[in-house]
């Protein structure tokens, strides 16, 4: 089935298949990081049982999250190499260094204090165990620091110097390579993405756990807090992806007018298009269905200013424009359903029903994945978008990969796409158990199965491994805790 | 004479990989042996032991890969080109292994599934890591800055050997582990399996050193011809110290066996570097042809010399916190 396919093809789809499976994870395990880390601080701020007890609620699932990331994301640093070598070499000297300050600021803080942020309330006392996990919320965001740096230098290229034997060389400032012109738009709507991403997934379990039982207290709490965090970053995150999208425009023109199906230029004023049917080999959009001078208004706050199309781009320089026109429509509907959401729920918190309305909980629950979808669709709109360059204008795709034969790598795309599709499917089966479970008060820990918590015994021969158990609250904690919260 | 940053460089990347032999070397040793270990007290035991580690100790993988990527590009792009299906199958094999650490405990009736899994994930792994080590030893074909061979060229009697080698010595390691952090029976038992795995290591270390001097005529004129041979002739004297008292720890040490078996790692890098120096990628890519530039070197030595003594700071602290045997129940 692979004989028409090209070495090539083969490469692209491997790369895009396992990186997105990557990207599922972090766009959850960077939220839930700082979602845990709000939850312990407010347990010790307040010493309210209610937040320990979502706190480990959502340790177990981070867990298995976090670990389905780390697998994954090792196959991602060795994709360049097996699959991109022409493109590792060539560009290994400015990107290669920002990957390595990844590794030693990012991944070795969060496997180094994820240990004790798993099992070691016990050993290490509170204080030390919330320092712990504030390092690992704080390395999954230098994380995504580094590599979208990486991948944002590969779409606006600057501060380097091309070498004779075609290398691209890091020039005199590394600030001006790091901070490349689309980074921080890409770096904020990114974050604010996983933000929202876990939002969702916590609604959505909350919500779940309120149809079932409109009186516990766990899920109140934390379908309350997704609320908050979806009414109030919403927003923020469709301001954010405009100010993207005019960057994307000054610096990737080609990608922008593929996003908005633009075939041919609009002198005065260019459609919005809602539907279309994008046809590169008429270069027409079928069936298109247009707002008159939307778009126009959208990218330059103007009703009638022209707008160029793809005619304006070479033919070998120019997207694939079915993809992207759609994944990036994909992308946007998901923003404004979350904004819905959010307004809804500050609605129904004016009125007080906030933990009545069944029908916003079951919009949530529907809701749940949808962040998964978005962010994909984002990284599908950006990728797709800068085809056919690896290198924004200066390294061709096609001029990137490995010189391998396509049976190679025919065989090593399906031996990915079975053993992810068993792994990970199993693996989110496990965690939609977990959160099936009603979240309850004295949640247990990262349990070990019927053997019980995991032990190592040193120090202290504690009665329980489960953080925070009432033995082992100092008395300040237990008295408040009398008084109700 | 300015200090040579690409010598700095190799020396770096050597350490990151020795110290990613050594960390995973263990954790993979112990998934090796696991289903010697009976069901239930013993593999729990003998996986918890590891369980706060594993993450951390795989991060020197990311960084050896990550680090070669930066500070040497060229060798990334011919290397894992050349060895791609053992790359693919190491990672296949970390996957399987890496998530078997969650998912044994979150289904007891698969648990006999996922046992397998770990292990059969680490002996991929550990496989597929001494083959590679097996393939750039013995050369790789390079025309034009590019992997110019065909696709099986890593699959020769002598990638067998050095694959079987690695099994054989991460086994030791992680029963030394063992016995450093089990007591009783478990610990009984992985005495006897550190006595086995240490004869292997031995034997197979023994092949493969005789096997390198036939590889290649320069590997053997480095090592049997003066003066070369004066300088390194205390490597196998050494080694061969070092593994006899290994042979006499591991009937009553407690962490003595793991640092002997430590030792006879680092004896056997050293070796290993010996013979390819100064190239990367044998025969012809010297560590000067693969290096990144000038500015690429300075930019990171900035980042390696202020973040590694934090990581080794906190990474020592953590196994620190989960020092001690680790019980059935907990504590004794
Ligand atoms: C929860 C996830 C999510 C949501 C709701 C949105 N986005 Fe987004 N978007 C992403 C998650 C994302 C992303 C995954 O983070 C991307 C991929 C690469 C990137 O920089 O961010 C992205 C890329 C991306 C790009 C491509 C930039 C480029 O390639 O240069 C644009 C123009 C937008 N977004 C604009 C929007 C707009 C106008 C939205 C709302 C109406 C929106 N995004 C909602
Ligand atoms: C942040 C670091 C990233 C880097 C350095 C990066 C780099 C690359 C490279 C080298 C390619 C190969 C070119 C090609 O296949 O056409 C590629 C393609 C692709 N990437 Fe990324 N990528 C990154 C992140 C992501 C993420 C997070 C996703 C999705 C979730 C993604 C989705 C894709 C897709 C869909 C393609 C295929 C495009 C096509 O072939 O048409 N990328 N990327
Ligand atoms: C091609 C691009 C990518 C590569 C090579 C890559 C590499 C890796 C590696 C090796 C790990 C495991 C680290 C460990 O051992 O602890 C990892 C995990 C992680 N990656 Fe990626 N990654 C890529 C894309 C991304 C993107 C685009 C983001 C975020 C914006 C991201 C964020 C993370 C985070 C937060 C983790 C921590 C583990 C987790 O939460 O799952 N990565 N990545």
């Amino acid at each position: 089935m692979f004989e028409s396919f090209d070495a090539l093809l083969l490469a692209r789809i491997q790369f895009a298949f396992t990186v997105s499976f990557h990207f599922i994870f972090p766009a959850f395990s960077i939220g839930l990081a700082s979602y845990l880390a709000v939850l312990e601080g407010l347990w010790l701020k307040t010493g309210k049982a209610v937040y320990l007890d979502l706190f480990k609620y959502w340790l177990k699932i981070f867990a298995i999250a976090f670990a389905m990331g780390v697998v994954s994301g090792i196959v991602m640093s060795y994709q360049f190499g097996t699959n991109w070598s022409v493109f590792s070499d060539v560009a290994g000297p400015v990107i290669g260094p920002l990957m390595a300050y990844e590794v030693l600021t990012a991944f070795f803080l969060e496997a180094g204090f994820l240990g004790v942020m798993l099992f070691g309330m016990e050993k290490v006392g509170k204080k030390l165990h919330f320092f712990a996990t504030l390092m690992v919320a704080a390395g999954t965001f230098v994380s995504a620091f580094w590599i979208l740096s990486v991948n944002s230098w590969m779409q606006t290229p600057t501060g380097f110097e091309m070498a004779a034997n075609g290398q691209f060389l890091p020039g005199p400032s590394w600030i001006e390579i790091i901070f490349n012109p689309s980074f921080p738009y890409r770096l904020v709507h990114t974050v604010t993405a996983a933000y929202l991403t876990t939002a969702f997934v916590v609604g959505a379990v909350g919500a779940w756990h309120l149809l079932k039982d409109k009186a516990n207290q766990h899920a109140r709490k934390m379908f309350s807090m997704a609320m908050w965090m979806a009414a109030l970053v919403a927003p923020v995150q469709i301001f954010v992806g405009d100010l993207h999208g005019l960057n994307t425009m000054e610096h990737q023109p080609a990608k922008v007018m593929a996003m908005e199906g633009h075939y041919e230029s609009h002198p005065d004023g260019a459609p919005f298009y809602v539907f279309g049917i994008p046809n590169d080999e008429t270069q027409q959009l079928d069936w298109a269905l247009g707002i008159p001078k939307l778009s126009s208004f959208i990218l330059k706050h103007d009703f009638n200013a022209p707008i160029d199309g793809l005619d304006t781009i070479a033919d070998e320089d120019q997207p694939p424009v079915f993809m992207v026109f759609w994944a990036f429509r994909i992308m946007v509907a998901i923003g404004l359903g979350m904004l819905g959401i959010g307004l809804w729920s500050l609605l129904a918190r004016t009125r007080g029903k906030l933990y009545d309305w069944s029908l916003l909980h079951r919009a949530a629950l529907i809701m749940g994945p949808s962040g998964f979808v978005a962010v994909i669709a984002g990284w599908v709109t950006t990728e797709v978008g800068r085809q056919p360059f690896t290198i924004y204008g200066l390294l061709r795709t096609a001029d990137s990969a490995s010189p391998l034969d396509a049976p190679a790598v025919a065989a090593s795309l399906l031996a990915f796409v079975v053993v992810y599709f068993a792994v990970f499917s199993v693996g989110t089966w496990y965690l939609l158990r977990l959160m099936s479970a009603a979240p309850h008060p004295h949640e247990a820990g990262v349990k070990r199965g019927d053997e019980g918590p995991i032990r190592t015994a040193g120090i202290t021969p504690g009665p329980t491994q489960n953080p925070g158990e009432e033995e082992t609250l100092p008395q300040s904690v237990l008295v408040k805790k009398e008084d109700g919260q | 004479m300015s200090v040579d940053l690409t010598v700095i460089w190799a020396f770096i990347i050597a350490f990151g990989i020795l110290a990613y032999v050594v960390m995973d070397g263990f954790d993979l040793g112990i998934g090796i042996l696991f289903p010697q270990f009976q069901p239930g007290e013993g593999r729990n035991r003998a996986m918890n032991s590891i369980a706060p580690f594993w993450d951390g100790n795989e991060t020197w993988l990311v960084l050896g890969g990550g680090g070669l990527f930066a500070a040497f590009p060229l060798a990334y792009a011919i290397i894992l080109p050349a060895t791609y299906p053992l790359i693919i199958a190491m990672l296949l094999g970390l996957v399987f292994r890496g998530v078997a650490f969650e998912y044994r405990w979150r289904d007891e009736k698969h648990r006999p599934f996922w046992d397998m899994a770990f292990m059969g994930g680490s002996l991929v792994a550990a496989m597929s890591q001494g083959m590679v080590l097996g393939a750039l030893l013995q050369g790789i074909t390079v025309v034009d800055r590019a992997y110019a061979g065909s696709w099986f060229d890593w699959f020769t009697p002598y990638t067998l050997l050095t694959g079987v080698g690695t099994v054989a010595g991460y086994a030791l390691l992680g029963a030394c582990w063992l016995i450093w952090r089990l007591d009783g029976d478990v610990q009984q038992k992985a005495r006897g399996l550190a006595k086995k795995s240490a004869l292997a290591t031995a034997a197979l270390m023994g092949a493969v050193s005789l096997y390198n001097v036939a590889l290649r005529p320069e590997y053997a004129e480095r090592w049997l011809t003066a003066p070369e041979v004066y300088w390194l002739a205390p490597v196998p004297i050494a080694t061969g110290l070092v593994a006899i008292l290994l042979w006499r720890a591991i009937g009553r040490g407690e962490s003595s066996p793991f640092w002997y078996a430590l030792g006879l790692f680092l004896l056997g890098m050293a070796g290993l570097g010996a013979t390819i120096w100064p190239n990367v990628v044998p025969p012809d890519v010297t560590i000067w042809d693969a290096a990144a530039p000038h500015r690429s070197q300075v930019f990171m030595l900035v980042g390696v010399a202020i973040t590694m003594p934090l990581i080794v700071g906190y990474t020592a602290w953590a196994y620190w916190v989960f020092r001690g045997k680790v019980g059935k129940e907990g504590y004794h």
